[in-house]
């Protein structure tokens, strides 16, 4: 009798969650008493109390505040030159036909590409600096930028198009007044998944080239042989990466209440 | 044929013409520019050699033995890397596909890891695996699970329902569902994850060779940096790009055409 009102709960969508949650707890419960009882090593994976321990320390010790808002200021530069490149040159693939019959499938290609194993390349020419990290941000996230924008704008509707040819609007004001507006939804898709591979790169370079804000930290504790603070700057880096991720997706919703 | 037809055909051909004349225009707008700025002597020397420069590095590149002894290692720990996280995220995607409940409860995690960078966990599988290539195979497993989990996951719930109840109604084993109503009927969003994966396997293991490592192609890179041998990086980047985006582009072949002879 008293199972019967649990088995609509478990089955909820809420219920399932709880218990996707419950599932992650009892696992590093089961990985805290595995490295107790000595089947795991300590000195390899620390114990989920240790690290709980940690995350506090090293958020007041490693200045995590100070490296997020670096790690923060690296993603906002870059997006600020994706949407102030990325938009125009969709555009321009959308105004000259044959330019995008001609380009279309490189800046595919483009997506498709390993750019970030460009990043010695990008030392040698901007230095080991926050202007490396942006940039290689920004050429990551630049070809969903473009191909999203091109999207959008040869999506917009003939009506709305013969429309505006009916006001005898001139090829600017058609562009402000209808194209663009009319492409904003898929453009802000398109920005929003340049700037998560702008985020993931970033936060990459910063691990490989020891410099910037979380991840020189992570890179820094692991040469230090820190291990409970390095697996808590892992922790903290994924959940900022969810955070930001999910903020990015509610943010496309409120621009896009219709889709 | 009709005059319709005619000026179509006539108008595409010029269209396709005018395509490789401004294909060939931009690129030779390139490589013009590239001499141009390694002759200018506006950047560090070196940092833009000249177009010969990088050919001849090219050349001697793709001569070497020692190059493909470490495209191997590279192509091995790849392959390794994407065998096994593709199997467990094709058996996860499955999984999470055909059953609500999981679902609800498990891939809101997946989706939310997806898209953290990876190279992160670089440290972790060092003192896991080792500095040898398992830490390299273990990043491409890490890397290329993701998306081919989501990707399975999101083609299980595609699928045709009838074709669901006609495999139950023959009363098909659970492996001959997975391997005669599944995998056939969620080929094109496998694909597509295995495509995404691949790209990110190679991303994962080469940045991981980079970092840490004495061979494979990422090794090779960072230590034409180390040596400030140009040349040789340019030609390494160019030759990486060919493979992984030619890698991709075959994928997406061998899937259009098994499409279409299956529709034949």
């Amino acid at each position: 009798m008293s199972r019967a009102p649990l088995k609509p709960l478990l089955t909820s969508r809420i219920g399932a969650r709880l218990i996707g949650a419950a599932t992650v707890l009892a696992l590093i419960g089961v990985v805290e008493l595995a490295i107790r009882a000595g089947i795991v090593n300590r000195f390899i994976v620390p114990l989920p109390s240790e690290i709980m321990v940690a995350i506090p320390r090293i958020i007041v010790e490693e200045n995590v505040l100070h490296r997020f808002w670096q790690t923060t200021q690296e993603v906002l530069w870059a997006s600020l030159l994706l949407a102030a490149v990325g938009i125009p040159l969709g555009a321009l693939l959308h105004r000259y036909r044959i330019v995008r019959l001609a380009c279309e499938t490189w800046v595919g290609a483009l997506a498709a590409a390993p750019i970030v194993l460009m990043y010695p390349l990008f030392l040698v020419i901007f230095g080991r600096s926050a202007t490396t990290i942006v940039m290689i941000g920004f050429a990551a996230g630049l070809a969903p930028v473009i191909l999203k924008t091109l999207e959008g704008l040869a999506g917009t509707r003939q009506v709305l198009l013969d429309v505006g040819r009916s006001f005898k609007l001139t090829d600017s004001q058609q562009f402000w007044k209808i194209l663009l507006p009319a492409a904003l939804p898929s453009v802000f898709v398109g920005l929003k998944l340049g700037l998560i591979f702008a985020m993931i790169n970033i936060v990459g370079v910063e691990f490989l080239i020891n410099f910037g804000g979380l991840g020189q930290l992570i890179n820094e504790l692991a040469e230090r042989y820190d291990l409970p603070g390095t697996y808590g700057a892992i922790c903290f880096v994924i959940l900022t990466s969810i955070v930001f991720f999910d903020t990015a997706e509610r943010l496309e919703r409120f621009l896009r209440p219709g889709e | 044929m009709n005059r319709a037809g005619a000026a179509a055909i006539t108008a595409g051909a010029v269209t396709g013409r005018r395509v490789v004349i401004v294909r060939v225009a931009i690129i030779a707008g390139i490589l013009v520019g590239w001499e141009a700025l390694s002759l200018s002597g506006l950047l560090f020397r070196d940092v833009v050699p000249s177009l010969t420069a990088i050919g001849r590095a090219a050349g001697r590149l793709l001569t070497d033995p020692d190059f493909y002894a470490n495209l191997s290692v590279t192509v091995g720990e790849i392959g390794l890397g994407l065998l096994i996280g593709g199997v467990c995220g094709l058996a996860t995607g499955i999984l999470l596909g055909a059953n609500r409940f999981l679902s609800r409860a498990y891939e809101s995690l997946i989706y939310y890891l997806g898209p953290t960078p990876k190279i992160i966990f670089f440290p972790v599988m060092i003192m896991w695996f080792g500095v040898g290539s398992g830490s390299k195979i273990a990043m491409g497993v890490v890397s290329c699970f993701f998306p081919i989990a989501i990707s399975a996951a999101s083609g299980m719930r595609q699928i045709d329902r009838v074709l669901i109840l006609v495999g139950r109604s023959f009363r098909a084993t659970t492996w001959q569902m997975v391997s005669k109503i599944y995998l056939p009927a969620m080929r094109d969003p496998v694909v597509n994850g295995v495509r995404l994966g691949l790209g990110v396997a190679i991303i994962g293991t080469l940045l991981a060779e980079t970092k840490l490592s004495n061979r494979g192609m990422g090794y090779l890179i960072i230590q034409a940096y180390s040596t400030f041998d140009m040349p040789k990086m340019y030609a390494l980047l160019i030759v990486l790009f060919v493979l992984a985006i030619g890698a991709n582009a075959l994928i997406g072949r061998l899937s259009r055409t098994a499409a279409r002879n299956r529709s034949a």
